[in-house]
């Protein structure tokens, strides 16, 4: 295998951002002094005057992000998830979903992922706090490649979205040459007939290492990216649970009301099947090396490949 | 100010005050208190100030308006009526099933409604995006925000003081309806955000205050926020909760609930009266 290629989706993120800048003159960048962090400081450079800080003051960030976005520019957010779907959830509930404006928000540094920084700052529960908005869209990219696509696709949409990006870099898989990203198509990277794995973020790539595992070991894993956790593919999760019969999903989130809360929702009104759920299991995480915290909190294909075992079992 | 404006925006705010009553009476809920004492301020505002169309309320140059303090719908709502962006007798329909005349603002409905607000502290700072948004492409629009007093006890509005001074928003003023009554009792009692002047100017703004019932010191106000440069303006308003219905004046119990079939005919006769005897004047 050649060497791969490993990015921060929030690196993605950032020169996305700068790159399109000349096609999209009208956008305006927001920041809550992270710029450094979630990489917004890409787009500052590149277009300074577009770049607007806010200052640690996310709850009235979200707010100038709605009055920007009702003048009929577009503008992204920015934060890590925590704040930006924490701590802003009700000024993105009332004053960007209610009225259904036209802001992106740009979460950065989501799940556990964060590492040192510990519990505080690792968001496991952002993708399940902005599901329970009406309308609110939510894109958590794989990798940079889809992480470029998506912040373009956003842009292009007409509503809110909300966009999970990581700190850690992650394998890039997807070829940039090939690539094309449809909002709310989930993905099939591989077909298997035993287990549909359907993984979000940086676990598709975990999942994909799963299948491959499996495989040697005799089991046809389906992979599926789901990439838009809302509005879901219904469509690929019915399909894979009439053809395999079991689902086990992977996400950097918690177990509660995130991915596998969602496919559970649409198998058990459509096609009733296992559903496992692999994540965080309602606990908080703590200060570590991000690698070595996915490993310990089951976020990894090794733990993928045991609980379809135990499944099939 | 003019005598025959002032006689004009003194009949206009006393039609305003009836449509307020009509609407609460008609939901048998809302908030009337507030409501009647940002009256006259938004009569000035909607019947002087302001660079709006009824019959094109999205128009890209205009005015924006964000009613901060969003529970006072019914005041925004009699205003715009009686501008002529929704018939009058819609204000019947206020909180009703079907009706587009929500609660609390709803700006993707209500003809000449510039933000959704309701939730307390966050209407100013979609005036500061507004406001910034028109700095950034050099338009000429205004942008008002009308809080309350109470509602500056939510952080979020310092949030947004500390950034509109910062992004120097002289095209942005925001008014305070300083009447001293939030639901719980008088605000010095309930968690004190006094004095509101002082805490403006610290943020960086340039502090204007004004009698919420007098033409004259409106007009003096606004015209005086027109002329500030590099800074946003607070206008802090001395009001009466209530002003303009005898018995609901400076009664804390008259923050959020309807009158009954005889308080409401007591209020119409009061403002009837009061009406009758401007247009005598006139």
């Amino acid at each position: 295998m050649a060497d791969v290629i490993k990015k921060a989706t929030r690196e993605s993120y950032g020169e996305a951002l700068a790159e399109l800048s000349g096609e999209y003159p009208d956008l305006i960048v927001l920041d809550a002094d992270l710029a450094a962090a979630t990489k917004t400081g890409i787009f500052k450079k590149a277009c300074p005057e577009r770049f607007i800080d806010c200052g640690i003051a996310e709850a009235n960030m979200m707010g100038v992000a709605a009055g920007i976005a009702s003048t009929g520019k577009k503008v992204f957010a920015s934060s890590f998830a925590m704040f930006a779907a924490g701590r802003a959830f009700e000024i993105v509930r009332n004053s960007i979903g209610y009225p259904h404006l036209n802001v992106k928000i740009g979460a950065t540094h989501a799940g556990i992922s964060v590492g040192e920084d510990g519990a505080t700052h690792q968001c496991n529960e952002d993708i399940a706090l902005m599901r329970t908005i009406p309308g609110m869209t939510i894109i958590n990219p794989a990798d940079d490649v889809e992480a470029k696509a998506a912040v373009k696709a956003a842009l292009d949409f007409e509503g809110p979205v909300y966009m999970r990006f990581g700190r850690l870099a992650v394998p890039v898989f997807n070829d940039k040459e090939t690539y094309k990203f449809e909002l709310g198509k989930g993905v099939q990277l591989k077909d298997g007939s035993d287990v549909s794995i359907i993984a979000t973020g940086l676990m598709v790539n975990e999942a994909l290492q799963a299948a491959d595992i499996l495989a040697g070991e005799g089991i046809s894993a389906r992979v599926i990216n789901i990439h838009t956790i809302k509005p879901i593919d219904r469509e690929i999760i019915i399909k894979a649970a009439k053809e395999t019969g079991l689902i086990v999903t992977a996400e950097e989130h918690s177990v509660i009301g995130g991915l596998g809360s969602a496919v559970a929702e649409v198998v058990t009104e459509e096609c009733p099947v296992k559903v496992v759920k692999v994540g965080v299991n309602d606990v908080f995480g703590h200060s570590g090396p991000a690698a070595d915290l996915l490993k310990e909190f089951g976020l990894c294909a090794d733990n993928i490949v045991k609980k379809v075992k135990e499944a099939i079992a | 100010m003019d005598q025959t404006l002032k006689k004009q925006l003194q009949i206009t705010a006393c039609k305003v005050r009836m449509g307020i009553i009509e609407g609460v009476f008609n939901a048998k809920s809302g908030h009337p208190g507030g409501s009647l004492s940002i009256a006259d301020t938004l009569t000035y505002l909607y019947f002087h100030k302001l660079h709006v169309d009824p019959k094109n309320p999205k128009m890209a140059d205009r005015d924006r308006l964000v009613l901060s303090k969003g529970h006072t719908a019914p005041a925004l709502y009699s205003v715009l009526s009686q501008r002529g962006f929704f018939p009058e007798e819609e204000l019947k329909t206020l909180r009703k099933i079907g009706a587009r005349l929500q609660g609390h603002p709803d700006m993707k409905h209500i003809p000449g409604v510039d933000m959704s607000t309701g939730s307390l502290g966050q209407g100013i700072s979609a005036a500061c995006g507004m406001a910034l948004s028109g700095k950034l492409s050099d338009e000429s629009y205004k942008v008002y925000a009308i809080l309350g007093d109470g509602e500056v006890e939510e952080g979020q509005v310092w949030e947004a003081a500390m950034f509109a001074a910062h992004y120097k928003l002289d095209n942005l003023v925001a008014v305070v309806d300083n009447n001293g009554l939030q639901i719980d009792g008088k605000i010095t009692e309930v968690c004190s955000p006094m004095p509101i002047t002082d805490k403006f100017e610290a943020f960086g703004w340039h502090v204007i205050t004004m009698d919420a019932h007098e033409f004259d010191s409106i007009e003096k106000a606004f015209d005086e926020a027109e002329k500030v440069s590099g800074q946003p303006v607070a206008i802090v308003q001395t009001s009466t909760k209530g002003k303009g219905v005898s018995f609901m004046e400076n009664q804390v119990g008259w923050h959020g609930s309807a009158p009954n079939a005889e308080q409401y005919a007591q209020a119409m006769d009061e403002l009837k009266a009061a009406l009758a005897s401007l247009e005598k004047e006139a």
